[in-house]
Parts: C-alpha cells; structure tokens; sequence
C-alpha cells in the first residue's frame, strides 16, 4: 500500500498555490510536512485526499488514479484528521468514532454490532475509554483530537492524513499524541501529517517533506534534511540544529537564535 | 403510546364526543365487522369528518416534524425550519394564485404543492449556479432571498384581490387549517407523505455524517452532494403536501425536532421517529384544541405560535444540551 503525488499541482479552482510535489509514503511509515503558514500544506492535504480537484499531475492510492475511484472507495484506502474542531451537535464521542465506519456502510444501513466493536476498538486504541460516552463537544482540545484520531482508525484505511494534529495542544498531550502516531506506524498504517514544530518531525517521522514558494524544498530523512541552512530558508528566521547527549544516544533538537545575540 | 391517547382523547372531544367504546364499534363496523347500531351521525362524524381530520393532524405533524430535523442536520442549524427553502412562501403564491383565479378546490391545493416543489427547485438551481462559495451557505442565502420575493407576490396579490370573496380565503388559507380536510384530500397526501419519510429513514446514517462538515463528511466517505440532494427532495415533497392539505402551519418544523433532540440525543436514527411521534402528537392536540377552545375555529397557524412560542422559549432558557 502507497500513497504517491506525481508532479501534482493543487489550488483553490482559479488559484493555484503549489506545483511539481511529488513524493511517496509507505504504509508503516510517517512523513511529515512542515512549511510557513500559508505554504498550502492543507490545500495539498485535500488535494491528496479528492476533496479539492487535482489541477496537474496525478495522485496515486494503491497503484489506482485517485481521480477514478468513488468517494467511499477513497475513504476505504485514506482516511482525513482534520484539526479539532467544534461540532454542531452534541453526539457522544462513540458516536463520532462510530462515522468512521460510514464507508463500510451500505448506503440504508446504519452501525452494526460489528461496526460498534471495531469503533469501541480504535477508542481503546487511543486510551479514551473513559470519554466513550462522553459528549464530544464538551470533552477537551486534546481529548477531540484523540476522537478524531480514532474515527480515522475506525475507518480502517491504510493510510492516515493528520493536518496539524497537535495544534492547540498543551505540552504533555503534543508528546502523548506523537507517541500514538509512532505506534500506528508500528502497527502498519502510514501516515502523512503537518506540523509547525520542527521539533515533532525529530521526535516522530521517518522522512520529511518541506514545502516552500509553492514547491518542495527538500524530501528526506529528518537528520539528513533537517539543516540549520535549511530550516532558517524555510521559516525565514534564523535557527541552530543541535545534538543533546540523551542516555546511550544523541537527539537533535532545533534552536531559534537571533532573540538573543 | 401518548399518540394513540391524544389521538383517542381527540376524538372524545368535539360538538358531537365519540367515547372509546363508540369509536372502537364504528371502526369495527368499517372495517366489515357487525353492525355498531349507533346514530348514524356519529358514524359520519367519524368516518367524514374527525377521523380524516385527526389522521391529517397526525401525517402533516409528523411530516413537518420529519423535515425539520432533517433540514436542522442538514443545514447543520438547530433554528432551521422546513421553511428555509422557500417551500411556504412557493407553496402560498400557488394556493393563492388559485384562489385569485378563483380555482377549485382540488386545483389550489395542486397549485399549492406545485409552487412549494417549484420554489425549492428554483433555489436548489440559483444555488448550483453560484459556484465558488459554501454550497450551504449559497442555498440558504438563495432560500431566503427567494423567500422574500415570493412573500412580495403574496402580498401584492393580497393587494389586488376581491376584499369580499377572496381576500378571505386567502387569509384563512395563510393562517393554516385542518377544517377542510376530507377523506379524498388524505387518499392523496398521505402516500406523498410516506413517500417523503421513506428515503429520510434510509438514509439516517449518512444524514448523521452530514451534519459534520462538507469535506470531513466525504473524506468519510459520504457523497455530500447527492445525500443532499435527496434529503431536500424528499423534505419539499412532504412538507409542499403538508401545506396543500393543510395551509401554512409554522413552528413544528422548528420546535419539535428540538425536543426530540432533548429527548434522544443527536443520533439521526433515533431523533427521526421520536421526531414524527412528538410532532404528530403535538399537532392533534393543538388542532383538538383549535376546533373546542372557543365558538369559532381558531386558526392552527395561530395556535401553534401561541402555544409553541412560550415552550420555545422555556426550552431555550432551560436547556442547552440539545445544541452548543
């Protein structure tokens, strides 16, 4: 299972805001994107997941043009966190999880017993138990992404898209939701997610993808791409990545400067 | 159970009460049974006049009750009615039309179902000639810009109309009434009706997914545009059959799915059946109390404001579980 953009342009239909990314992602493994604001790491999300048009150049799910296939079909493969949000009606987390299920549903069904155990599954999954019968909208920032991590586990696609899944996140609860993001991998899924913290992609990804000006700027593994000269051309600031002893090893870490010269 | 009580307590009260035993020998008589050996006006009491009333009461109820809670997922708005689309505003011009050309009344209820349908399916084409917005956003705004225009026809034809002979319908027709109701007109509303709750019903899962956002829904694997469609398809034509029957009754789309909502939580597949009962229930009631309260019938548009308004109110300053 693969998830791979070949030269892919994507935009807004009149406005076109990336072109000529192309990358690939193995299930098993995490890629993450880092880019300034307004770089369109959302927009190439939903381009990737056929929610916006593509406008050049192909995405590939599963050796299958993603333009051919059926909107339950994508969902099957490729399943979307989008960031925390707030609902408009008070449905219980469990029945939030249970959304996930809607592509294995047949068009007049509704859950079944089975659909129940593999929701109640992926809740466990992600340690919230305690919240299943809670109301979503009235459990926590942290709390909602977890929901929303395990209503993509649910969707049992091979393939997760996380748009910055620790954004508005308290410190512990960012490492907490890194930790389950490793595991997935680990379990065999890959997945692709956004982020403004340099940092998380030293702590969780395998590869990373800068995206800048509208193109990639760089693709690769963390230690290998992720450069003082790279960072400070993609942010535009300077920055300083740094080694610290950690035990037996050694962890890099990344420094913004200039505040203080 | 508290339908079939309101319904049994609706027929006992009246100029002419039918007790449940009565009730239950005229049916059994209908129904090919022996002889009930009643007065004969009570039997025509049931079966032509209270028993096609109640039994409207109870479809128009339930079928704007229906369309309201799926309008309220759909627009993802908990102060959304079947209304929003223009439905009564197009079905009114229809009936009124109808009484202005001074129609039948076969005719002005078939107009008054053709203007609903056609109202909504002007919006839904305005809307998908828009492009570039919020789908749903577009819609209303379409809904309620059309609305307005329509109301503006209403009230020029008002306007124009004979004072003596039609402008009175016309009011009567506006402020909503079951008075008229007879057997022939249920024969035709009520396989509309049941069609219309049909596809509601088959569909309740995916009307759960829409109620989240557009794109969040279809990454979930839910053709946004096509479940939607089809909602609004199948809500026009109950609600467009609801008001030809029954004039324009406000408030129940609106007020019922709420405390449904208090009642079973979100869940779409819960919240339409307790919808319907609630809402059938609800417009018996009112209706019974519509034709004994006082010497005339008092509208049912009038009613349901008078008695929905304070419990909307109540609940909005009670309760906020149902919506945040």
């Amino acid at each position: 299972m693969k998830l791979e953009a070949q030269s892919l342009a994507y935009g807004y239909p009149g406005r076109r805001i990336g072109s000529d990314v192309s990358f690939s992602l193995n299930a098993g493994e995490v890629l993450c994107l880092l880019g300034p604001n307004g770089s369109g790491k959302t927009t190439l999300f939903k381009t990737l997941l056929g929610l916006l048009p593509i406008q050049d150049g192909t995405v590939m799910l599963d050796d299958r043009d993603l333009q051919r296939l059926e909107r339950d079909e994508i969902a099957r493969l490729v399943s979307y966190v989008p960031q925390a949000h707030g609902a408009f009606f008070p449905y219980t987390v469990r029945e939030v999880v249970l959304m996930g299920r809607t592509a294995h549903l047949g068009l007049f069904a509704a859950p079944s017993a089975r659909d129940h155990g593999v929701a109640l599954n992926a809740i466990r999954r992600m340690g919230i138990e305690h919240l299943a019968d809670s109301t979503y909208t009235r459990i926590s920032g942290g709390e909602r992404q977890l929901t929303l991590i395990a209503r993509a586990l649910a969707q049992e696609a091979r393939m997760v898209v996380m748009d910055e899944p620790t954004a508005n996140l308290d410190f512990g609860n960012q490492v907490r939701v890194l930790e389950r993001i490793r595991k997935l991998a680990a379990d065999g899924i890959g997945v692709l997610l956004s982020t403004h913290d340099p940092d998380h992609a030293f702590l969780c990804a395998d590869r990373v993808a800068m995206l800048h000006n509208g193109g990639l700027l760089a693709c690769g593994m963390p230690d290998i791409v992720m450069t003082s000269a790279q960072l400070q051309q993609l942010y535009g600031v300077e920055v300083l990545v740094t080694e610290v002893a950690l035990g037996q090893g050694k962890r890099r870490v990344c420094l913004p400067l200039g505040m203080h010269r | 159970m508290g339908l079939c009580v309101i319904v049994v307590v609706a027929f006992a009260i009246g100029r002419y009460p039918v007790p449940l035993p009565d009730l239950l020998r005229i049916l059994w008589s209908w129904a090919g049974g022996a002889p009930h050996g009643l007065d004969a006006t009570l039997e025509t009491v049931v079966l032509q006049i209270r028993g096609p009333r109640v039994i409207a009461a109870v479809l128009v109820g339930a079928a704007l009750a229906a369309a309201g809670a799926a309008y309220q997922n759909l627009f993802r708005n908990p102060l959304v009615s079947p209304d929003i689309l223009g439905v009564s505003a197009g079905a009114a011009v229809g009936a009124i039309l109808g009484i202005f050309l001074s129609l039948g009344v076969v005719a002005i209820q078939s107009m008054a179902f053709a203007g609903g349908l056609a109202s909504v399916g002007m919006v839904y084409l305005v809307a998908r000639a828009v492009r570039g917005h919020d789908p749903l956003l577009v819609l209303v705004l379409a809904g309620v810009v059309l609305g307005a225009l329509l109301s503006a026809c209403v009230a020029l034809m008002k306007y124009l109309a004979d004072p003596y002979n039609q402008l009175p319908a016309i009011t009567y027709w506006l402020l909503g009434s079951l008075a008229s109701t007879d057997a022939r007109d249920m024969w035709v509303a009520a396989p509309l009706l049941l069609a219309g709750l049909l596809p509601l019903w088959l569909l309740r899962w995916r009307i759960n997914v829409l109620s989240l956002d557009d794109e969040e829904a279809r990454s979930l694997g839910v053709s946004a545009g096509r479940i939607r469609l089809v909602v609004i398809v199948a809500a026009t034509l109950m609600t467009s059959a609801a008001v030809a029957v029954s004039g324009v009754i406000g408030w129940i789309g609106l007020v019922i799915p709420h405390f449904a909502r208090l009642l079973t939580g979100p869940d779409f597949s819960r919240l339409l059946p307790v919808s319907v009962l609630l809402g059938a229930g609800f417009l018996v009631a009112v209706d019974t109390l519509a034709r004994s309260i006082a010497n005339i019938e008092v509208p049912l548009g009038v009613l349901t404001a008078f008695v929905g308004t304070p419990l909307f109110l109540w609940q909005l300053a009670t309760a906020r579980r149902g919506w945040q």
